[in-house]
């Protein structure tokens, strides 16, 4: 171990206690990496602040040995966001998990960045509120994490994603000095936007620590179905008809073959594996409208094909299916040895032939393809089902994947829904944006971060 | 000694197939506990990838963590991936022990006295037990507890002294006769285990297995001597004498005869349905094992396939509640049977039990290896279980009835509940409809 990450490591010790510093190589390797299975990169050492009065003791300790910052919440990320840089001091915000207020007059919660994303909905749950946005590891996954990679979920079509949820958040700037940006007014234009450009900022332009969250009334109604298909075309039919029919129901997923039998595999929720495609179907709110939306989308799904269409019984039922959804990526890992999981968004108007060219794209480079996602929100999550140890497989997987972006950019997609840039799609984000949008993102994080401190390497290349 | 490494000569794949998605972290308890990623199963899969790497040695760090998990498998239950980690944990457990990297003479003596002595040889144990069951009943123990001599004890002697279960004599060998026949012609041929621990301090709960299969028209053949299972030797990492058990218990019987093997036990049960897995490499004995896996059943599973009859006599508004041994439940993924036997009892009211698939806290010898998180999630399960107002829980293990038993007798608002098997509430309801109706036919 260095003399500087020795030094580094006392101080913060010195500040937090022995017990909320670690730099064992057992603890290292364990914070090498986050969700995404093929990366990663031991830690010089990690530390648990409790306040941010804490992390911003951790911030300018890490700035004075020029030691690179790494926020982690549970470490579910999907993009690399969250594997550290050689050298770097992983802030751990997991215990940093309070309920601060929940405040019924506005519709507001205000926790901490480690608060994990299914209790703030639970807690919601207790004042007849809710927390939209789901991404598939809220059970574990911190509003930290979710506000850094702007996450998504299963109800993204009608509720939107993380970044329509926050009213404001403190963040600890790579200065060390805090902020608050927003507030809990509905209506607000003072000067920038500051908030919006945090949320999504992947740890590059500073600590969130605190989030204030709007919450919504709890629907008093939903509806689950499940439809299924004998082809892949006949679900995408389904999608459009159903917002054609200027229907937005609150969930429309996508499932194909290979993830359905996986997902059963795990759940045994009775889904039909023999089927080519599923469609998990919800509508909420008022028990009248869910009604009539459910009979309609059931009809809409018939008369495109689908062999059968099954309300879910109760909630019970529903919440199984849903959870079953939730798990598909995790899910798909039973086949191959390695799972790398892709997230292209396009316009729901060419999610058909998208879905296909991943198909042809699979087929073309012999690999194996799973491929499920949001398809009410046009966002797709083709998996390659793959082993890091075959070189000759992974040059496809490349290769595959080069191509499927092209594809996606060319139809007016983007390169990520809902996991963000992180590492594993840094080489793709310039050929998205342009030079030009791409230098004024450089140019933002210069501005915040001129040392390059917080989670360099991220985003850009 | 051989050199190879017991993780790295694993199937890499299975390592590799956890992919660090993170839907055991809110599953696992000590996680839950600590907050550190190396108290996870998805860190401690982590470090025997790195150890099976070559990257990271078994370092006391590693052994202590390896020993830290409870093994509940609260994790496979949650695991999309299919991750074996009861596997994973069983290798590194044995790599831990292969290189002697943690205890000092005191354990290996402790080890060695219950692993390779004790727990191989059925007639020491019971000689162990009668032993034990005249100490408690001669009121030495209560004399002894009196005097305040077991504050003398070291710290973790004096732990498993305070937890020393009550031997219960007879044993099965003296409840059960070999071949017992139901009344009305036998339907199935069942083979009945009576275990070890189960054998010395819940005998009455093999009588009941015995009375509640005789009572479902199955004939139950019990050999009087019978070999623990090796479940505690596989779980601590000793997988040659794990071996060494296996083939002892697939001597003992004729797998072909039976319709089912049943066990009583959950964490027995578990082990025991894998035992083609445990004999793989055995050419001699690895078919036999795989008939024998096949036939093993939990008596809950094996009651509810057959179609269990319905007792006819109202226990009489007793609220009972049910614990799930982790081992039922996650490592055998019996969830809903002994649940539907506990609703065929007449006039039962049964409560559900919050958190019933989190660990107690007893698993296996976890209890006297790691005592104060032990003491913790016990402590969870008794204010859950006060929270029930049950009279009566249910749970179908014998680790979890004596460790639960062992937390309620202290606790005052528990005191009076009774803990046991639910097939012991069963065969009290058929005993119970026996005497009602009586020789001269209905009440």
């Amino acid at each position: 171990m260095s003399q500087t990450v020795v030094s580094l490591a006392e101080e913060l010790a010195q500040e937090l206690g022995v017990d909320r510093v670690l730099t064992a190589a057992e603890d290292l390797a364990v914070y090498a990496y986050d969700g995404t299975a093929a990366l990663r990169q031991n830690p010089a050492c990690v530390v648990f602040p409790l306040t941010t009065a804490e992390v911003a003791f951790c911030v300018q300790t890490a700035r004075r040995h020029r030691a690179p910052i790494v926020t982690r919440g549970s470490g579910t990320g999907l993009s690399g966001g969250s594997v550290p840089m050689e050298g770097a001091l992983v802030v751990c915000l997991n215990r940093m998990d309070r309920i601060i207020e929940l405040d019924p007059r506005n519709l507001t919660i205000e926790v901490e960045a480690g608060c994990i994303t299914q209790t703030i909905d639970e807690t919601a749950g207790k004042h007849g509120l809710f927390y939209p946005p789901d991404p598939g590891s809220r059970k574990i996954s911190t509003i930290g994490g979710n506000v850094a990679e702007n996450s998504g979920g299963l109800r993204g079509l009608k509720y939107g994603v993380t970044r329509d949820y926050v009213m404001g958040l403190e963040a600890v700037l790579a200065s060390g000095e805090v902020v608050w940006l927003g507030n809990k007014c509905v209506k607000d234009v003072a000067g920038y936007n500051l908030r919006d450009l945090f949320v999504g900022s992947e740890g590059t332009l500073g600590i969130v620590t605190r989030v204030l969250l709007k919450l919504v009334p709890l629907p008093q109604a939903r509806k689950t179905m499940l439809a299924s298909y004998t082809t892949l075309e006949a679900a995408g039919e389904t999608v459009s008809n159903i917002i054609a029919a200027k229907i937005i129901p609150c969930t429309l997923e996508f499932l194909d073959q290979q993830t359905i039998r996986c997902v059963e595999d795990f759940a045994h929720v009775g889904l039909p594996t023999e089927a080519a495609a599923v469609l998990i179907m919800e509508t909420d709110g008022h028990p009248h409208v869910v009604a009539e939306e459910a009979a309609a989308m059931a009809a809409i799904a018939s008369a495109c094909g689908a062999i059968s269409v099954r309300t879910a019984a109760d909630d019970a039922e529903a919440n199984k299916l849903l959870s079953a959804r939730r798990a598909a990526f995790s899910a798909l890992a039973r086949v191959r040895p390695t799972t790398i999981l892709e997230d292209v968004t396009v316009p729901r108007s060419e999610l058909a032939g998208m879905v296909a060219f991943i198909a042809a794209s699979a087929a073309k480079h012999g690999l194996q393809i799973g491929t499920f996602g949001h398809m009410g929100d046009g966002n797709l999550h083709p998996t390659y089902l793959t082993d890091e140890r075959n070189a000759d497989e992974m040059h496809r997987v490349e290769l595959s994947l080069a191509e499927i972006v092209d594809r996606t950019l060319a139809v007016g997609g983007t390169i990520t829904g809902e996991h963000g840039v992180g590492l594993a799609k840094k080489p793709y984000l310039k050929q998205q944006l342009g030079d030009n949008s791409y230098q004024l993102l450089k140019l933002v994080k210069g501005a915040l971060d001129p040392d390059g401190l917080l989670n360099p390497g991220k985003i850009f290349e | 000694m051989s050199e190879l490494n017991l993780l790295k000569s694993l199937d890499y794949s299975v390592l590799q197939q956890c992919m660090h998605c993170g839907m055991c972290l809110p599953t696992c308890p000590t996680y839950d506990e600590t907050k550190f990623e190396r108290s996870s199963p998805r860190g401690r899969i982590r470090l025997m990838r790195e150890v099976a790497d070559g990257r990271l040695d078994v370092t006391e760090t590693f052994a202590e963590e390896m020993s830290y998990c409870l093994g509940c498998l609260a994790c496979t239950t949650a695991c999309p991936a299919g991750v074996d980690y009861g596997t994973l944990l069983e290798n590194a457990r044995g790599e831990v022990e292969r290189r002697g990297v943690i205890g000092g003479p005191a354990r290996r003596l402790f080890r060695w006295a219950n692993l390779s002595v004790l727990f191989r040889h059925p007639r020491l144990m019971r000689a162990v037990g009668r032993s034990l069951w005249l100490y408690q009943k001669l009121g030495v123990q209560s004399a002894l507890r009196k005097l305040g001599v077991m504050k003398l004890l070291p710290q973790q002697l004096r732990v498993m002294e305070a937890a020393t279960p009550t031997v219960v004599a007879p044993f099965s060998n003296a409840r059960i006769k070999r071949i017992e026949m139901p009344a009305a012609p036998a339907k199935y041929r069942v083979a009945l285990l009576t275990g070890c621990v189960q054998d010395l301090l819940f005998s009455p709960i093999n009588r009941a297995t015995a009375d509640v299969l005789l009572a479902n028209g199955c004939e139950v053949v019990t050999p009087r001597l019978q070999y623990c299972c090796g479940s505690l030797h596989a779980h601590n990492g000793e997988l040659e004498l794990a071996r060494d058990l296996a083939r002892k218990n697939l001597d003992l019987y004729d797998v072909e005869k039976f319709d089912a093997i049943i066990s009583n036990a959950g964490g027995c049960g578990s082990h025991l349905k894998k035992y083609a897995e445990l004999l793989h490499h055995d050419s001699q004995y690895h078919a036999r094992a795989v008939a024998w896996d096949r036939k093993v059943r939990d008596v809950s599973e094996w009651l509810v396939e057959i179609g269990c009859r319905a007792p006819q006599s109202a226990a009489g508004g007793v609220r009972v509640t049910y614990d799930a041994s982790c081992h039922l439940l996650h490592g055998q993924k019996i969830a809903a049977q002994p649940l539907a036997l506990l609703k065929l009892l007449p006039g039962v009211d049964l409560v559900p039990l919050a958190e019933s698939d989190w660990c107690c806290g007893s698993a296996g010898v976890y209890s006297i290896t790691q005592p104060e998180q032990s003491a913790k999630l016990l402590g969870r399960k008794l204010e859950h279980i006060a929270a029930t107002g049950a009279s009566v829980l249910a749970s179908g293990n014998p680790g979890c009835l004596m460790q639960i038993e062992n937390g309620m007798r202290r606790d005052p608002r528990l005191a009076h509940v009774r803990a046991c098997h639910p097939v012991e509430l069963l065969a009290e309801a058929y005993r119970r409809e026996a005497s009602r109706i009586g020789p001269g036919g209905a009440e």
